[in-house]
């Protein structure tokens, strides 16, 4: 009948197409197991089993990943035309039950394992005492506030906001709660202690991501969302935007400063005082 | 004109025109508009992937001075970036693989001389083609395209120009042109499901249709239920742009120094009606290339597919489980954690009916005689990519991972792998196995063979290190990596990915010069040059205008009898009686 395909024998193009998949194979394998580009090391205990559970969803796929290219680079050089006929066959429906059994198992129970992490991340439980902050994402901006010695956010409203002033959450200084709030540009918190935060936008949907917290969550319009991270070790790390926000979202940029209680105790006191000088206020509550 | 109602195989036998209008333009024939299909889906991809050509320049030379650009700023970064996605999710990965290869070779697979309703068919396509223009025309208007991204996040895209340059007449370009797109989408799917339905020829049984007709007919199903939700969506977006109202716009915000007079709306209600049609896309956009990677892997390795039912159920399985998985995009918006679980154990169970495809791929592979033709190659290139990119998806299903990942160039590299490049390997399948049909000659051999190993190397170079700076915690939608400083470290991995987009691009100048060559100078094949099964290889190369001339063909057999023992040939077509009486004749009624 019709002419045989002029590639149909030849060894070349299925050594081609296996040279390929196992050098695919061998860069990813290498790259993973060498961790040439990986995640900074955690600095909350709940970072690490996040990590724990990347590590086995790696193991898993990994090993399907091999397989799977393996098998396909198997049958294409085994299996090339060399005459004769292929084997007459519909399939097998034992093998199809195992193999669905098998994954099913492996993939719905690696969902499952998850759950204990993201429980944590999302603290789905009774609420517990920690330093409580406010995260602010504006255009491309992130601000910071934190209640002061009475613990309470003073009011906010919109019609208020009044960035030339340094009011870049319309803070209403009328309440007494709010004389005492400090806003900043910096995130300081202090190393091993709890930290609630909540998160706030007035324009459009950010998202505030610090690498080394492994944690990230979107701060949208309209809501209050309300999370909390523990930083164990030291240090300074960066805060990015992570949800599109317009032209300048890849500049939307801060520093997270993990530090020692003391210290920051001092430089919350830095800050009060020159949150103080900006709005004029004294740093009393009582005073009107 | 036929009046027996009754007689379901020639509803609507209609003369060929003869004008020029009514035969290539404002067709009715299936097959013309699958073809004006395609060709608007190879300008829309060539558009699109021009924007990524900018895009990748930028990312490796960020001071370099591009003609006509000049050095790029941010809002023209992200507006290449929303249209090139925009562009190739919906007028190329919608659009072929569904539309052009669906039109064309649906209704002759299942034995129909057309569409169930040819002239819905062609507002469909000319809709989609106003769809087209209106979203090519924001590059145009003062502000320039849309800057919010494919995904157009309220209130970012809601509220017009005070948000950011592009945000104001090209985002309502945007969502018109969405919305058409829709108008269309919905004509189409009815189409198909009706015709898959009604105009199967005597003896094609559901289960005796190739899975590309099931994949087609599935898909539509999709785009039925999920364009009709992102039509509401888009007009309801349209109606807070621009009439006042509050859908998805919360009270007391402020932007650009301005109070925004609205209140009451929410912005999480426009990820859920954006995405309860954004994942099924994902599904729109690659079960047809799977239905058509099972039909040319089944063919080139001369043996029935492994499981031909149980690739059925896991098409059906896929398309039921992809409807209820949205949230899996949203596990670090602001929606319940509670519903997160749900949403994560949904998703990570549709790796089952995914590994199952894969799984009978391979065993199809298993005992074959393996043709290496071009389509073969782009099939078998399906089956690797499609293995990696539905990996890397384990990972952003579970959300305490995704915590991480989210939002990063891993999830950027996961969905170019299995939506984009799959999805367009499956494309590529179907153009040089089925070119021969349409165009009565083949495509040039050694050039297909050149573009494939162009292509598959090219694009695993651009996308396996994408995962790499993900990992490394890279956001995407970034124009420049300079105010973060981690992200100077990737800087040459950005280089890299870009040197490899280049290459792979030029090839796909190859597959573009062996089109037009091969229309003209292609070897002429006959009406079966594959050695294959199904019915459209038992009509003239091209097909006349109504397909079987009247003659519509009876099936007695599955779609993939390659290798029968016994037999004359190594396959034997669905439409043959049975030959050898000895043969358990009328066992397959």
């Amino acid at each position: 009948m019709e002419n045989r395909q002029s590639g149909g024998a030849s060894f070349l193009g299925p050594a081609l197409f296996a040279v390929v998949l196992l050098g695919l194979i061998g860069s990813t394998v290498y790259i993973f197991a060498r961790r040439i580009w990986w995640f900074p090391e955690p600095v909350t205990a709940l970072g690490a089993s996040i990590d724990r559970q990347f590590d086995y969803t790696l193991i898993i796929t990994g090993i399907v990943f091999v397989l799977a290219q393996l098998g396909l680079a198997y049958t294409i050089l085994r299996y090339r035309d060399r005459g004769g006929r292929a084997h007459y066959s519909h399939g097998h429906t034992g093998l199809e039950v195992i193999w669905i059994a098998l994954t099913a198992i492996l993939f719905v129970g690696l969902g499952i394992a998850a759950e204990a992490a993201w429980r944590d991340y999302h603290s789905l439980g009774p609420a517990a005492e920690g330093m409580p902050v406010e995260i602010w994402g504006k255009q491309f901006k992130w601000y910071f506030r934190y209640p002061g010695p009475d613990g309470q956010f003073g009011r906010t409203a919109p019609e208020l906001v009044n960035d030339l002033a340094g009011n870049y959450m319309g803070v209403d200084f009328d309440d007494p709660a709010a004389k005492d709030d400090i806003i900043t540009a910096t995130l300081a918190v202090p190393v091993n202690q709890r930290v609630n935060v909540t998160l706030r936008t007035l324009d459009v949907t950010h998202s505030f991501f610090v690498r080394e917290l492994r944690f990230k969550q979107d701060a949208v319009p309209g809501l209050l969302i309300r999370m909390n991270f523990t930083a164990e070790k030291a240090g300074t790390y960066e805060v990015v935007c992570a949800e599109l926000c317009g032209l300048g979202h890849h500049q939307m940029r801060a520093d997270l400063m993990v530090v020692p209680p003391d210290d920051f105790e001092k430089w919350l006191g830095e800050q009060a005082a020159y949150m103080a000088a900006l709005t004029g206020a004294e740093p009393e509550p009582e005073s009107e | 004109m036929a009046s027996e109602a009754h007689a379901a195989a020639h509803v609507h036998v209609h003369e060929a025109p003869r004008g020029f209008i009514r035969k290539y333009i404002f067709s009715t024939d299936h097959k013309i508009i699958g073809i004006q299909y395609i060709l608007l889906a190879l300008v829309a991809v060539f558009v699109g992937m021009f924007l990524s050509l900018l895009m990748r320049l930028h990312l490796a030379w960020p001071s370099l001075e591009i003609p006509f650009f000049g050095l790029m700023t941010p809002e023209q970064y992200l507006a290449l970036m929303t249209m090139h996605g925009t562009i190739m999710v919906f007028f190329v990965l919608t659009t072929a693989p569904q539309s052009g290869f669906g039109n064309f070779f649906l209704p002759i697979q299942i034995g129909a001389a057309d569409m169930a309703f040819p002239v819905l068919n062609m507002l469909s396509f000319w809709f989609t083609f106003a769809s087209f223009a209106v979203m090519l025309a924001a590059f145009f208007v003062s502000g320039g395209a849309p800057t919010s991204g494919w995904t157009a996040y309220v209130p970012l895209s809601a509220l017009g120009e005070v948000a950011g340059p592009g945000l104001g007449a090209g985002q309502t370009l945007w969502v018109v042109s969405i919305a058409i797109f829709c108008g269309a989408s919905l004509m189409g799917s009815l189409n198909f499901i009706t015709t898959t339905l009604d105009l199967r020829t005597r003896g094609m049984l559901l289960f005796r249709m190739p899975l590309t007709v099931w994949a087609w007919f599935v898909t539509a199903i999709l785009m039925l239920l999920g364009f009709a939700v992102l039509l509401a969506a888009g007009i309801l977006l349209l109606l807070d742009r621009h009439a006042g109202t509050s859908f998805f716009i919360p009270g007391g915000l402020i932007v650009s120094d301005r109070l925004i007079d609205h209140k009451g709306g929410s912005p999480l209600l426009w990820q859920h009606l954006f995405w309860f049609f954004g994942h099924p896309e994902v599904y729109i956009a690659i079960l047809p290339g799977m239905g058509i990677v099972s039909h040319v892997l089944s063919t080139f390795a001369r043996k029935p597919i492994f499981g031909y039912r149980a690739m059925v159920f896991a098409i059906l399985a896929i398309a039921m489980l992809g409807l209820g998985v949205w949230g899996h995009h949203m596990f670090m918006s602001g929606m319940s954690p509670y519903s997160a679980i749900a949403f994560s154990l949904l998703t990570m169970s549709i790796g089952v009916p995914s590994a199952i495809k894969t799984f009978n791929w391979i065993g199809t592979l298993w005992g074959a005689r393996i043709r290496f033709a071009p389509p073969m190659l782009f099939a078998l290139g399906f089956v690797s990519l499609f293995v990696t990119g539905g990996l890397s998806g384990i990972f952003l299903a579970q959300p305490t991972v995704d915590i991480y990942l989210h939002d990063t160039y891993f999830v950027v590299a996961h969905f170019h792998i299995i939506m984009g490049v799959a999805a367009i390997f499956g494309m590529f399948a179907g153009t040089y196995f089925w070119f021969p049909k349409m165009f009565g000659r083949a495509m040039h051999e050694g050039l297909g063979r050149l573009h494939f190993w162009l292509t598959f190397i090219g694009v695993y170079a651009i996308f396996m290190p994408m995962h790499y700076i993900g990992l490394a915690g890279h956001p995407r939608r970034y124009p420049d990596t300079t105010a973060v400083k981690f992200l100077a470290a990737l800087d040459p991995v950005h280089t890299f990915m870009s040197i490899a987009a280049f290459v792979t691009i030029a090839a796909q100048v190859l597959f573009v010069l062996n089109l037009v060559w091969s229309l003209w100078k292609g070897k002429k094949v006959g009406i079966n040059p594959w050695e294959a099964t199904t019915l459209e290889w038992t009509v003239p190369s091209p097909p006349p205008h109504d397909n079987f001339a009247g003659h519509y063909p009876s099936v007695y057999r599955g779609p993939y009898e390659y290798a029968v023992p016994g037999a004359p040939q190594d396959f034997v077509p669905q439409h043959l009686p049975e030959a050898e009486p000895a043969r358990h004749a009328g066992a397959d009624d």
